[in-house]
């Protein structure tokens, strides 16, 4: 099967390349071409006739002229994995990149990736500690789920997912994270950002990196992340690791689907992403969860920045609906000096209900977060309203709650990049203590009983 | 048929074409040599194409693909209800056992486990003549559910003989004078409603046990609702708080390219959750279907066809059943991706021109009807839209309000501020009250409507009150303007607001609802008093007794005690007077 070379190419377009009578190929194949120079690229079979053949080559099609030869490879794309992945850093397409030997398969993986049987997964509710006040009191992170960051380019959103990654924990558990990072075309200077700050804190010995790069082929980022989330299966599910994934930037992910699309003369969905974008992010997003009779876990922490700063774009849009919430970048908090600027109005968390609360965090938990919530979004709204017409026109209550917004972003926001905040005292006895400024009569969203037990001012000896 | 040589000429995703066949529409063909299920979609010269319920890649030209006859069905009989299955009606535990946690592909699963006996206990007797829809028999297929066995459609005659007894679903339980063997289970192609005598207007609401949904927007047994909304914004929780709650007696529920793990979420809460109605698990009366966004296209595109199929069959039992889809966009989007691989001219947005059609098509199978057999049964249906940006201009969303007679607008603005369930008052609406005031008005209170009537009145003052607000401030407002978006603000707060995760919050019946309405005009009353005898509106609002009476509904039993804490807020509201 894998003999023959065929030199039939009759159009190359984009990133595709077209040729005709073949040996029956299958769809999905995967494909040698070898240039007239010696050169070898790689591809897969997008659609398959007796007539006809699409190749998208991954390094792009420079240079393939008619006298390229292609030869079938007779299988599907596969990733040879091994445990001996931890500590290693590969390329977009899963070669060695740091000098070290290829990796000996223990197993050769399928990066499609088959889909989890829906009967056989396990809800996630293990709460993760991340020491961000944030996160952990208003939009809880548990294990398994999937929890993008919405920012956009100019924000932290790299320190604080590699906040995250130092400082993820289970609240009674010695069990750690391993970290796969997933870098479709970054810069090399965000790259190595996230390299040294790995090396720095000895997380990388403890990581598998796979790197497309912003000058790496764009075509390769299709498989990227599918080699990356195949490698944490692997880790997951047949070695009981418990499995970080970063990946960014989705949107260079997104940009790449969209340059096929166009290629294939496709007809676009919304601003000419294709109209299997929801499809084709979900197959990797869903790639999260736990199951059944297996100890292992996958985490996924996808980074996108969003174009022109909007939510409704279809790349932040279309993630919204397949992830387990999210955590919003916001420009500008960023812009008001605060760190980590996380706009808890439009994140969320769905998951948070299952991980949060007594024998978890804490009884009150739940009740400080919608209590934090409520009081930030009308003080924020309030802002509004002041500008306008000034504080003279607010009543009591009115004035406490814009007076809150502020004590929220400076205070209960406000954290350095290397403070991690314990759940109880570090995180909710601060917004109770936040929180005092407030009358009680006004805290509606708070139990009279967690206002009599953990209320500062109100503590019943 | 069999001497055909039917090959595969090309793949692309989930549309294969085929040659050396001429299969009927719709017919299901076994693709490749894993023999794949696929549904001949297009008849195109000497091509067949055929969208494919499983994973292509791999699957090359040449290999073989096979007629079966069938057309795409389901197998309907005991056995359905507890269960949890894929697009295609594959039960996903046997697709576990097989296979394990990952779903691969080439495996066949029936729908009904064919193995298990049943009791069945005969209803008709030899001699009866019965005809399509009749009832034969029952089998007690769940605690609270007696499945009635049918006479399938299209057969009809004299019983000859019939048991009662242990059968499974294949062996035959009943036979006609003219020959016809009748077995428990029947088959039934999806694409095709099932019949039924005629449709009924719908007079009965679905109780829902939720405050907005059942005062101000209700929507009738046998209705249709569409629920567009951004992400996050609650559609699913809506959609599961009706799967919960509602008082229908059937509950299919559609995972309709949503999230795997909001499933597991169904599949771990129910067995444990109450049917208030029954007392018995809510299990008891749910099927599932399942075909995750990360589940073949082709099948998600099958899903709701195969879920109505089953509602329909228990409608025509004389059950009243309440079907939810989440989401219908993902049905429309597996349209769309098939669609564009067979190259059809686009419509709107690159959706198939027959979207619409479609949708309507899909709208239509809801109803309240008289059945085969005489009944009374209906089918209820709920659709999630997922509007692109939240922004319902869309086709999707546009084809689904030009049916669907409620519609619960999701806001993104209110799901913010954390107020849930985050729909938007102002623009919702539900077409059915004039059909069922009558109802509340027996059932409830006679004056449930006026009630009502009142409650959405203030709403619509309190929203054009706010433009005012937001330019001067409120304290620029008259005091009794001031009054009326306190009593606004009671509505919203106290009555719309209602927290699915709160063991008491979480149901409200029409009795209670119609009390908290009652006590929130009753405070607007008893203030207006006060402060037109001298109290001050700051006093009037903070009267302890109130907020006893808002916190009231999170405990257990408020229902006896509502009246109670009622008095006692109006009477500290007269106090403020004295105070004076
Ligand atoms: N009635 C409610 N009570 C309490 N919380 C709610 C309610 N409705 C929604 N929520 C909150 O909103 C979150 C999102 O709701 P949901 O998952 O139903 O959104 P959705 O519209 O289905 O989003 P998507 O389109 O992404 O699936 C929930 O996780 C929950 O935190
Ligand atoms: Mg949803």
């Amino acid at each position: 099967m894998t003999g023959k070379e065929y030199r039939t190419i009759t159009d190359v377009k984009g990133p595709l390349v077209f040729l005709n009578k073949t040996e029956p190929v299958a769809f999905g194949e995967i494909v040698e071409l070898r240039l007239t120079d010696g050169t070898l690229k790689n591809g897969q079979v997008l659609d398959t006739s007796d007539d006809q053949v699409i190749v998208q080559v991954f390094e792009g099609t420079a240079s393939i002229d008619k006298q390229t030869g292609i030869k079938f490879l007779g299988d599907v794309f596969k990733l040879p994995v091994s445990t001996d992945m931890i500590g290693r850093i590969l390329d977009g397409a899963g070669r060695p990149r740091d000098g070290g030997p290829a990796i000996v398969a223990d197993e050769m993986a399928d990066i499609i990736g088959a889909a989890i049987n829906p009967y056989s997964r396990q809800s996630p509710s293990s709460f993760i500690q991340t020491g961000i006040s944030a996160i952990d009191a208003c939009t809880s992170l548990v294990r398994g789920q999937k929890l993008p960051i919405f920012s956009a380019s100019g924000l932290p959103h790299n320190d604080i997912a590699l906040q995250i990654a130092r400082q993820a924990k289970l609240v009674g558990s010695d069990d750690d994270f391993v970290v796969v990072f997933c870098a479709m075309g970054i810069t090399a200077e965000e790259y190595n950002f996230f390299v040294h700050d790995l090396e720095r804190t000895g997380a990388l010995e403890n990581a598998c990196l796979f790197v497309n790069l912003a000058d790496d082929p764009a075509v390769e980022r299709l498989i990227t992340p599918r080699l990356a989330l195949t490698a944490a299966e692997y880790l997951a599910f047949e070695h009981d690791y418990h499995v970080l994934v970063i990946y960014t930037d989705m949107t260079n992910y997104c940009e790449s689907l969209r340059q096929i699309g166009a290629a294939r003369e496709e007809v676009p969905g919304r601003r000419g992403y294709p109209g299997y974008m929801y499809t084709d992010l979900a197959m990797l997003y869903e790639r999260a969860g736990l199951v059944k009779g297996k100890k292992g876990s996958i985490t996924q922490f996808p980074i996108l920045t969003m174009p022109g700063d909007d939510i409704t774009h279809p790349i932040p849009d279309l993630s919204g609906y397949i992830t387990e919430g999210q955590i919003v970048i916001s420009r500008e908090l960023h812009q008001k000096g605060i760190y980590p600027p996380i706009n808890v109005l439009p994140s969320l968390s769905r998951l948070m209900n299952a991980g949060i609360g007594d024998g978890k965090t804490r009884e009150d938990h739940k009740s400080v977060s919608d209590q934090l919530y409520a009081a930030y979004a009308q003080g924020r709204e309030l802002r509004g309203l002041v500008a306008i017409v000034g504080e003279d026109a607010l009543n009591e209550r009115d004035l406490q709650l814009l007076k809150f917004a502020d004590i929220f972003e400076n205070q209960f926001l406000r954290q350095s990049r290397d403070e991690d905040r314990s759940i109880g005292e570090g995180t909710l006895d601060y917004a109770w203590e936040l929180l005092s400024n407030i009358d009680t009569k006004y805290l509606v969203r708070l139990d009279q009983k967690w206002i009599d037990k953990y209320h500062p001012t109100d503590k019943k000896e | 048929m069999s001497k055909e040589n039917g090959v595969i000429y090309r793949i692309s995703g989930p549309v294969v074409t085929a040659v050396g066949i001429s299969p009927r529409m719709y017919e299901v063909v076994r693709v490749g040599n894993e023999g794949l299920m696929g549904e001949v979609i297009e008849l195109h010269g000497d091509q067949s194409v055929i969208q494919v319920y499983e994973e292509t890649s791999g699957v090359r030209p040449g290999e073989p693909v096979v007629r079966t006859g069938q057309t795409l069905s389901v197998q309907l009989g005991p056995g359905l209800l507890t269960k949890i299955y894929d697009g295609i009606q594959r039960p996903l535990p046997e697709l576990e056992k097989t296979m394990g946690v990952f779903i691969k592909r080439g495996v066949d699963a029936d729908g009904l486990d064919l193995e298990k006996i049943w009791s069945f206990n005969a209803t008709a007797k030899a001699g009866d003549s019965v005809s399509s829809g009749d009832i034969l028999g029952t089998v007690q297929e769940t605690k609270t559910i007696e499945h009635k066995v049918m006479v399938p459609p299209g057969v009809s005659g004299k019983i000859k003989s019939i048991d009662s007894g242990d059968f499974n679903v294949t062996q035959t339980v009943c036979t006609l004078e003219e020959g016809a063997e009748i077995q428990m289970m029947q088959k039934w192609p999806v694409r095709t409603p099932r019949p039924f005598t005629k449709k009924h207007a719908p007079e009965v609401p679905l109780q829902t046990g939720q405050r907005i949904l059942d005062f101000l927007f209700p929507l009738a047994k046998g209705g249709t609702a569409g629920i567009p909304g951004p992400f996050g914004s609650g559609k699913t929780v809506t959609q599961q708080q009706l799967a919960k709650w509602s008082d229908a007696d059937i509950v299919v529920y559609i995972g309709c390219g949503e999230r795997g793990n909001e499933m597991t979420e169904v599949l771990d809460e129910f067995p444990h959750l109450m049917d208030p109605k029954t007392g018995e698990a809510l299990m008891n009366r749910t099927t599932m279907i399942a075909n995750t966004s990360n589940m073949p296209v082709a099948a998600r595109e099958a899903s709701v066809y195969t879920g109505i199929t089953i509602a329909e069959y228990f409608r025509d039992m004389g059950y009243d059943v309440a079907l939810m889809a989440d989401s219908t966009s993902r049905w429309a989007e597996a349209m769309r991706e098939i669609s564009s691989r067979l190259e059809e001219m686009p419509g709107e947005e690159g959706y198939p021109a027959y979207l619409s059609s479609r949708l309507a098509e899909f709208y239509e199978r809801a109803g309240r009807v008289e059945t085969l057999a005489g009944g009374d049964g209906s089918v209820s249906v709920i659709g999630a839209v997922s509007p692109p940006g939240g922004d319902i201009s869309e086709p999707v969303s546009q084809g689904t309000l030009r049916i669907v007679k409620v519609f619960w607008g999701l806001d993104a603005g209110l799901a913010r501020q954390r107020h849930f369930p985050a729909i938007n008052w102002l623009n919702s609406y539900s077409l059915y009250p004039p059909s069922l005031d009558q109802w509340y008005r027996d059932n409830i209170k006679s004056d449930f409507p006026e009630i009502r009537t009142e409650i959405s009145a203030l709403l619509q003052v309190e929203a054009e009150l706010q433009e005012i607000v937001q330019l001067v401030g409120s304290d620029a407002l008259p005091v009794d303007q001031q009054l009326t978006l306190e009593v606004a603000r009671m509505i919203r707060e106290f009555f719309l607001q209602q927290n699915a995760f709160h063991d008491v919050d979480t149901y409200s019946d029409l009795k209670l609802q119609y009390n908290m309405a009652k006590a929130i005009l009753s405070f607007q009353e008893e203030s207006k008093k006060a402060i037109a005898g001298g109290a001050a509106l700051e006093d009037v609002v903070n009267v302890p007794a109130r907020t006893d009476l808002m916190r009231g509904r999170f405990e257990s039993g408020y229902e006896d005690k509502i009246d109670e804490m009622l008095e006692a807020m109006n009477k500290q509201i007269a106090d403020t007077m004295e105070a004076n």
